[in-house]
C-alpha cells in the first residue's frame, strides 16, 4: 500500500484518488476514493453516505464551491499539478481559516519534500509525497523554519504578537 | 539600521542550513536539476553563462560598513574581487563556485544579510528611497514599513509560488525615488491630518514586454493595515494570475484584464475577511522596528562652511564634482554623497573589493557607518559633513570614485547584459561604454543636462530600459546583435518631473556600432530645440518624437553590420 505523512508519521494509506479521463463518466471503486470536485457536486448525497468518500480539489477549481458539504466531508484534498503551481496553498489556507475545514486536509500530485514546511503552515496536515522521493527523509522537512514571521493558519499569530521582539544584546551599529 | 533579533537570526540560520541540505541532495542526484531550480532561485542563485551568479538582497538599500566589507572579503574569497549593484538594490557576484553558495550564505548570515527571494517567482527584495531618513523632502521614514514588510514577506507559506516574481517598493517623499509606479506594488506613505500614516496602494506597474505603469487602487489605507491588503492583493493573483504563459503572468495582466476597478473590488472582498485578524500591525511592533531606525547623533553644524565656500570658488573640478555628487541633506552642515560607479570603462554598477573597503571605511570616517545603494547603481554617503567634502572628494579621486557624472547622460543604468546573463539577446556593457567614450567632454555632458539613459540586454527590463529618458533595448535578429531605441520614458522622480511614463520606441533597430552616433543626434535634436531650462525629456514631451526620429533617420547611421531590414520595424 502506498504511503503518506500524516501529521508527522508516516502511514500506510488506503485512499485511492479518482482522476477519471475528460468526457468519462467516473466509475467509483470499492473502498476510500477522493474523487473530482465536479463528480462530487455531482453525486454528493450519495457519496456523503458512503462515508470514505472524499473529493479532490485542482488548483484552478474554487473551493467555496464545497462550503456546504465541508463538515461531512472525512478528507479532502488539493492537487498540485506541478509543484510550482502555488495556487493550492491558497486553496488550503481558505478551506481552513475562511471556511472551517477541520478534516484531513492533504496534498496530492506533485508533492515534494521542500515543500511540506509551506504546506504544514497553510493549513495542510496530510503529503502525499511524490512516490520516487523518500518520503521518511521527508519527514525532517516538516518543520524547516521553528519561528516564521507571518501568521497563517500556523501559527495563527505573526512574530510579533507571538514572541517577544528585539532580544539582543548588542547595541545598533 | 535594523539590527536582527533571535527571530531573525533564527529565520537566517534555518536558511542556511536548508540551502546547504538543498545543494548537497542536488549533488547527490536526488533533487533533479528542475526540482532545484526554482528552490536556488528564491536563494538568488542563477546558473549564467560562465558560472552560477548570486543575488544578495540589500534591504531598502541599506548597507552598514561592516557589511560592506564583508561583501568585499566574499568578492575576494569566492569570486574574482568585484561586485555589481543591480537597479533593484541588490549585490550580484558573477563568480562563484556552486559548491561554494552555501558557505557564502553563512558569510552573510554573520553579517545579516542573505540572499533570501533575490530571485524566483516569488516577493522579491523590498526596495525603497535611498535617501530615506535624510533627505529633506521626507514625509516620514519609509525604512520601518519596508523593514516590516521585509519579513512579512520573507518565506511566506502561501506566496512562495506565485505566477510570477513580486516586486513591491515604498516611498515616502515628495519625490518618488524608488520607481513606485513600475512595481508590482507600489506604496506611498503619507501622513494624514491628524499625524497618522495613510497608505496609496498602486498596483500593476511593471516593465518587462508589457510595461505598464502603476494605477492606485487605494487611497487612504490606515497603516496599520498595510500587510492585510497587501495579503489581500497577494492572495487574488495567486488564485487568479495567469499560469499558462510566463509572458502573462505578472499581476499587471491581471490588473489590465480585470480592469483596476473591478480588481481593486476583488481585493477589498478579500480583504474585508483579513482587516482586523492577526496580520493587523500593533502600533507597538511599528515602534520597535522604527526605533532602529532614528537619526543618528548629528552634531549641531553651520549651514555654512565657510573653508568649503573658498574650495568651491578655487576648484573647479571640486566644483563640478560638488554639482553632481552633493545632494542635500534635512541637517544643516550634512549633504549626501552620491559616489558613481559609472566611470567610463567599467560596467555600470561593478565595484571592486578594494573600492568597497575604501567606501565602508569612508562610511565611518565621514558618517555613522551607514551607507545606501540606489536603483540607478551607485553608492550613496548619507551623512557626510560639509567640511569633509573636499578630503572626500581627494581620496575618492585616488580611488576612482569621484566621476562627476551623476544624473548625466553617462551616468547609465545597464544591466550585465550579454556578457554575462543567459537570458540577454545582445550585449549591454559595451553600448554603455561607447556612449561614454562618445560623451567624454565633461563641459558637453553638464550642458546638456539631467538626463536618464538606461539599457537593458532583453526584454527582461532589468536596465530599466522602458522608463529611461532614452532607452536602449538590446534584440536579436536572426542570430545578431541588434538595439532598439525609446525616448520619453521617466521613472517618476524629479529628473523626469514627477512623471511616470513608459518610452515610445522611435524606428528601427540600430547595430552596436551605431549607437553612439543615434545618441549623438538624439542629442543634437534636443539641443536645438531647447528653450531655456528645458531638459531633454521636457523637449520630448513638448515636441513628441517625430523631430527625434526624423533626425535620426534622416541619413543612414554608419555601421560595419549589414542594415536591418526595413520591414523589421
Ligand atoms: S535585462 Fe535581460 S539581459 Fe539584462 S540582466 Fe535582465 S535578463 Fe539579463
Amino acid at each position: 500500500m502506498p504511503e503518506i505523512i500524516l501529521r508527522d508519521r508516516v502511514v500506510a494509506d488506503p485512499w485511492q484518488v479518482l482522476r477519471p479521463e475528460a468526457g468519462a463518466a467516473p466509475e467509483l471503486p470499492a473502498g476510500p476514493v477522493l474523487v473530482p470536485l465536479a463528480t462530487w457536486l455531482d453525486q454528493a448525497d450519495a457519496l456523503v453516505g458512503r462515508g470514505d468518500a472524499g473529493v479532490w480539489i485542482a488548483s484552478h477549481e474554487d473551493p467555496a464551491t464545497l462550503r456546504a458539504w465541508l463538515d461531512r466531508l472525512p478528507l479532502v484534498a488539493v492537487d498540485f499539478p506541478k509543484f510550482t503551481d502555488g495556487r493550492g496553498y491558497s486553496i488550503g489556507h481558505l478551506l481552513r481559516t475562511r471556511y472551517g475545514y477541520r478534516g484531513e486536509l492533504r496534498a496530492i500530485g506533485d508533492v515534494l519534500p521542500d515543500q511540506l514546511d509551506y504546506l504544514r503552515r497553510v493549513g495542510f496536515d496530510a503529503y502525499a509525497v511524490r512516490a520516487d522521493k523518500d518520503i521518511r527523509d521527508a519527514l525532517r522537512l516538516l518543520t524547516t523554519f521553528s519561528e516564521p514571521y507571518q501568521n497563517s493558519w500556523e501559527p495563527p499569530l505573526p512574530a510579533f504578537r507571538r514572541v517577544a521582539r528585539g532580544q539582543v544584546t548588542e547595541l545598533p551599529r | 539600521m535594523y539590527v536582527y533579533d533571535q527571530v531573525d537570526r533564527t529565520i537566517v540560520a534555518e536558511r542556511v542550513a536548508q540551502y546547504r541540505d538543498q545543494l548537497r541532495r542536488f549533488q547527490a542526484g536526488t533533487l533533479s536539476e528542475d526540482e532545484f531550480r526554482p528552490l536556488r532561485l528564491q536563494n538568488g542563485l542563477y546558473i549564467q553563462k560562465h558560472a552560477p551568479m548570486l543575488r544578495v538582497a540589500i534591504p531598502y538599500g541599506l548597507l552598514s560598513s561592516t557589511q560592506l566589507r564583508k561583501l568585499a572579503t566574499i568578492a575576494r574569497k569566492y569570486d574574482r574581487g568585484y561586485a555589481h549593484f543591480t537597479t533593484r538594490q541588490n549585490i550580484q557576484y558573477n563568480w562563484p563556485r556552486l559548491e561554494d553558495t552555501g558557505d557564502i550564505l553563512a558569510d552573510l548570515a554573520s553579517v545579516e544579510m542573505h540572499a533570501i527571494q533575490t530571485s524566483g517567482n516569488c516577493v522579491r527584495n523590498i526596495t525603497s528611497d535611498e535617501f530615506a531618513g535624510i533627505a529633506p523632502d521626507e514625509i516620514l521614514d519609509p525604512r520601518p514599513m519596508a523593514e516590516i514588510l521585509r519579513q512579512w514577506s520573507t518565506f511566506h507559506p502561501e506566496f512562495a509560488f506565485l505566477p510570477r516574481k513580486f516586486k513591491i517598493a515604498v516611498s515616502a517623499a515628495a519625490e518618488d525615488r524608488a520607481a513606485t509606479a513600475f512595481h508590482d506594488i507600489g506604496l506611498h506613505l503619507e501622513k494624514d491630518d491628524s499625524g497618522g500614516i495613510r497608505v496609496r496602494v498602486l498596483v500593476g506597474g511593471g516593465m518587462g514586454r508589457t510595461p505598464i505603469v502603476g494605477v492606485v487602487i487605494r487611497e487612504d489605507l490606515p497603516w496599520e493595515h498595510t500587510l492585510t491588503y497587501v495579503e489581500a492583493i497577494l492572495r487574488v493573483y495567486n488564485r487568479h494570475g495567469r499560469r499558462d504563459n510566463m509572458y502573462k503572468a505578472r499581476i499587471k495582466i491581471l490588473v489590465k484584464a480585470l480592469g483596476p476597478d473591478e480588481f481593486a473590488r476583488q481585493v477589498e472582498e478579500e480583504w474585508v475577511h483579513l482587516k482586523d485578524g492577526a496580520g493587523l500591525l500593533t502600533r507597538e511592533e511599528y515602534d520597535r522596528v522604527a526605533a532602529y531606525f532614528v537619526a543618528p547623533a548629528y552634531a549641531t553644524l553651520p549651514s555654512v562652511d565657510a573653508a568649503q565656500e573658498s574650495r568651491l570658488a578655487d576648484d573647479a573640478p571640486f566644483r563640478r564634482w560638488v554639482g553632481r555628487a552633493v545632494r542635500p541633506h534635512r541637517v544643516p552642515g550634512y549633504r549626501a554623497v552620491v559616489l558613481s560607479l559609472k566611470p567610463t570603462g567599467v560596467p555600470p554598477g561593478d565595484v571592486t573589493a578594494d573600492q568597497m573597503d575604501r567606501i565602508a571605511d569612508w562610511a565611518e570616517r565621514f558618517g555613522f557607518g551607514e551607507l545606501r545603494v540606489s536603483h540607478e547603481q551607485n553608492v550613496i554617503l548619507p551623512d557626510v559633513r560639509l567640511s569633509d567634502l573636499h578630503v572626500l572628494w581627494q581620496e575618492a579621486r585616488a580611488h576612482g570614485l569621484a566621476t562627476a557624472n551623476q544624473g548625466l547622460l553617462t551616468d547609465i543604468i545597464c544591466c550585465p547584459g550579454g556578457d554575462f546573463c543567459s537570458l540577454a539577446n545582445a550585449k549591454s556593457i559595451p553600448i554603455a561604454e561607447a556612449v561614454q567614450r562618445r560623451f567624454d567632454d565633461l563641459d558637453y555632458l553638464h550642458d546638456i543636462g539631467e538626463i536618464n539613459l538606461n539599457i537593458s540586454g532583453c526584454m527582461n527590463s532589468c536596465g530599466h530600459h522602458h522608463a529611461g529618458h532614452i532607452g536602449i533595448l538590446g534584440v536579436d535578429k536572426d542570430g545578431a546583435e541588434w538595439y532598439q531605441v525609446s525616448i520619453g520614458g521617466a521613472d517618476g522622480s524629479s529628473a523626469g518631473r514627477g512623471r511616470s511614463a513608459i518610452g515610445k520606441v522611435i524606428g528601427p533597430s540600430f547595430a552596436a556600432d551605431a549607437m553612439p552616433e543615434v545618441i549623438a543626434r538624439l542629442i543634437e535634436t534636443y539641443l536645438a530645440l531647447r528653450t531655456d531650462g528645458e531638459r531633454f525629456i521636457d523637449v520630448v514631451e513638448r515636441t513628441g518624437i517625430a523631430p527625434f526620429k526624423t533626425r535620426v533617420y534622416a541619413t543612414p547611421v554608419a555601421s560595419s553590420q549589414p542594415a536591418e531590414e526595413a520591414a523589421d520595424a
